[in-house]
């Protein structure tokens, strides 16, 4: 196979820490040299570009199978491979759920087809009903990379335990929402001023850090390995930092959309806001920026859901939660960079590095012999987002029309070209 | 009165491993041993119960144990009844202590008892006048299994059992028969382990003198014994395992998982086996590595020595 080099680019890799000028020669699929090394080959003109590890999205929502309008498997890897994204895990809430060694391999097989790496997370309970625990072992011998309960928390703390102790066998990373499901019934918002005067039924932070707490506790007690899959407040960032202030295998998610917004860009009642869990305030914004810079928080997702536009079309109580994001997950953090408001080098952590070590991947960091998953990008573009201009099925995001700074410009997945940015688009 | 090392056999009741000391242990195993012999066994003299009343009170469905015993007590010559409760008097709202009191009026010698809540046998001991064997306590223990399980091994592998390594695997938690066959093969100088999924083995388990294992593999290695435990089948369709299969796959005994034991290793099962979800049928049915059999065999012999020792105690024979 021919070599490729990207050359006079500005190499960053977390892993290691290295952020300098230089070249990286690619071969059969694999990153063969890097920093000041000579071209070989074929060479792709890097300067004024940054070259960072092919971005791991932990937490991707198609609608395959069951609701291929939405989203299928092959058109959420487009979206993927234009915003940065190499390696994506696909949520088990579809219909059928993912609950069975047979639809792992459906998923598998899908993924086979697409030009990015597809991993698949299996149910954590049968049809995700929180009782019945699902065949782990054999889920995750097929292939299953984590397991979690989709959108819903497990709630049952006796299940919880026996889900973290039997998966405990198998090193099997276990995903749980924070969210205590009685406090939080019913509501679709942060409970606040903000809230209350529109009208809507929010519910405390507290819900979250409760379920923190005891999923920590579960945690130590079994020695299961925990994500607390996705936490929004700044009481939420609080628990996890206990937590991790003693010995426990514990990691902890943030979607981008609760580090780029607030409550108040619900507005005038903007459906495409409505998220899950809900946007909060400002000071809980700043904070979980702050738990990214420190490392408190070990991802960071795009919590990518696709709902058509009838789905969001509705009265704010009755309209589907959730944005896509895996196309505007870079961006909107390189736009938080821009602000000097993220670290560049720990925000690109938490979407390489340190998801590939939570899911034992090669891939995530730029070095001699990991696979070419690259992304090119321009870390000052300016540009505006339109959203019909999305390539996923659904076109549900909170950043329409706003300014961004920063955009991919390029992106390789195992050496090959998988989206490249016509100047024009 | 039977002994050994000159220690007299006291016990008055059967009811846990741990009230035995080694010399009292080595006088019923010597006990059971000496039934094992089916001309001793089946003897006509009868002598040794004659006419006293051995009362099966089973709380609990069993097949195996109470005819073991009913066979072991008429073999010895007593006036055997079995008393099923599991849907009469207790059903009608008698607590266990006036099932004992009414018992006791009718001044039976031995009371075997099998009860769903562990200590339930204990507590009877306190309130009957005769000697109360436990064959089966909730989750706690099954005494007389362990001591049938031990003299299995003795025919097997000699008298001396130091140093043996034996793995017990699967629903440890829940087994009254590994409870106590941990105790027993400790004193008897056994390098136990126990090997099931975490869901399924006891908190702190690893406190009992025995090395915890999650997987078969590693477990298994170097074993002289592999003793499977039933996994009810309640337990694994989502609660503490997700399914048969899945059990199976990891925990199920079939030839290939018998290959990381030792070489000649033995396998035992308490039974009543569910054959393809903890253990397969050609493992179970073949003589070369299967002493199943051989602990149905053992007791009977097991439960006339420990009917024998009981009897001799509470009479005072010198």
């Amino acid at each position: 196979m021919t070599n490729l080099t990207i050359e006079d680019v500005r190499i960053l890799d977390p892993q290691s820490g290295f952020d300098d000028i230089g070249n990286i020669v690619i071969a059969n699929g694999q990153i063969k040299a890097l920093g000041d090394v000579a071209a070989k080959g074929e060479t792709i003109d890097g300067r004024g570009l940054v070259a960072a590890p092919g971005l791991i999205d932990m937490r991707v929502t198609t609608g395959e199978p069951g609701a291929e309008s939405r989203e299928s498997i092959e058109s959420a890897a487009l979206a993927a491979a234009a915003g940065g994204v190499t390696t994506m895990v696909v949520m088990p809430d579809t219909k059928p759920v993912i609950d069975d060694v047979s639809l792992i391999n459906y998923i598998t097989n899908k993924a086979e087809q697409t030009l990015i790496n597809v991993h698949v997370a299996g149910a954590l309970t049968q049809s995700l009903d929180g009782k019945t625990m699902t065949e782990i072992g054999l889920m995750s011998e097929a292939g299953a990379v984590m397991f979690s309960n989709g959108a819903e928390p497990v709630s049952d703390s006796l299940i919880m335990r026996r889900l973290l102790s039997y998966s405990a066998r198998f090193n099997a990373l276990i995903a749980n929402r924070p969210i205590d499901s009685a406090l939080a019934a019913n509501s679709c918002a942060h409970e606040s001023d903000f809230s209350s005067r529109l009208g809507l039924p929010g519910h405390p932070p507290a819900a979250e850090r409760i379920v923190i707490d005891r999923d920590a506790a579960l945690a130590e007690l079994t020695g299961g390995r925990l994500l607390i899959d996705m936490i929004s407040s700044e009481e939420g960032l609080s628990a996890v930092r206990r937590a991790k202030s003693r010995d426990i295998e514990i990691a902890c998610s943030v979607s981008m959309n609760h580090l780029a917004l607030n409550e108040i860009d619900i507005g005038d009642y903007r459906t495409f806001a409505k998220l899950d869990p809900p946007l909060r305030e400002e000071t809980d914004r700043q904070a979980l920026i702050s738990g990214v810079n420190d490392g408190t928080i070990d991802v960071v997702v795009s919590a990518h859901n696709p709902r058509p536009a009838g789905q969001k079309r509705l009265p704010y109580t009755e309209a589907a939660s959730g944005a896509v994001g895996l196309e505007l997950l870079l961006s909107a953090g390189l736009t938080q960079v821009a602000n000097g408001e993220l670290d560049l080098m720990k925000f690109l952590a938490c979407l390489t590095s340190n998801p590939a070590s939570l899911l034992d991947l090669p891939t995530g960091r730029l070095a001699e012999g990991a696979p070419a998953d690259i992304v090119l990008f321009d870390m000052n573009m300016p540009w505006v987002c339109d959203s019909d201009k999305l390539l996923s099925k659904s076109k549900n995001t909170p950043f329409d029309e706003r300014r961004m700074t920063g955009r991919v410009v390029m992106t390789l997945c195992g050496g090959r070209l998988v989206f490249e940015r016509l100047s024009s688009s | 009165m039977a002994s050994s090392y000159g220690y007299p056999f006291e016990q008055q009741h059967c009811l846990s491993i741990s009230q035995f000391s080694r010399p009292d242990i080595e006088t019923l195993l010597t006990l059971g041993n000496h039934y094992l012999d089916l001309d001793v066994q089946k003897s006509k003299e009868r002598s040794m119960l004659a006419g006293k009343t051995l009362v099966n009170l089973f709380f609990e469905n069993s097949t195996r144990t109470e005819k073991s015993f009913e066979i072991a007590g008429r073999r010895l010559g007593a006036d055997v009844i079995n008393m099923s409760v599991v849907g009469s008097s207790v059903k009608k709202g008698e607590t266990l202590l006036d099932t004992a009191a009414t018992l006791n009026a009718m001044n039976p010698d031995i009371l075997v008892v099998r009860h769903g809540a562990s200590g339930a046998p204990a507590l009877l001991a306190q309130k009957v006048s005769g000697s109360v064997i436990n064959a089966g306590d909730g989750v706690h223990e099954h005494p007389t299994q362990a001591l049938l399980d031990a003299l299995t091994l003795r025919r097997h592998f000699g008298e001396d059992l130091g140093g043996l390594r034996i793995a017990i695997c699967g629903d440890i938690k829940h087994s009254r028969v590994a409870r106590s066959d941990i105790q027993l093969l400790n004193v008897l100088g056994c390098d136990i382990r126990l090997i099931g999924p975490p869901t399924l083995i006891p908190a702190d388990a690893d406190k009992w003198g025995v090395d915890v294992f999650h997987d078969m593999e590693t477990g298994l290695e170097g074993c002289d014994v592999v003793m499977m435990l039933r996994l009810q089948m309640e337990r694994m369709s989502g609660a503490f395992v997700p399914s048969k299969r899945e059990y199976f796959h990891f925990y199920g005994l079939d030839r290939s998982k018998l290959g990381f034991a030792k070489q000649g290793a033995m396998v035992m099962h308490p039974g009543p086996m569910n054959r393809g979800v903890e253990i397969s049928s050609d493992v179970a049915d073949d003589p070369k590595v299967s002493l199943i059999t051989s602990q149905v065999e053992s007791g009977v012999a097991m439960r006339m020595g420990i009917l024998h020792a009981l009897s001799d105690a509470r009479d005072g024979v010198a």
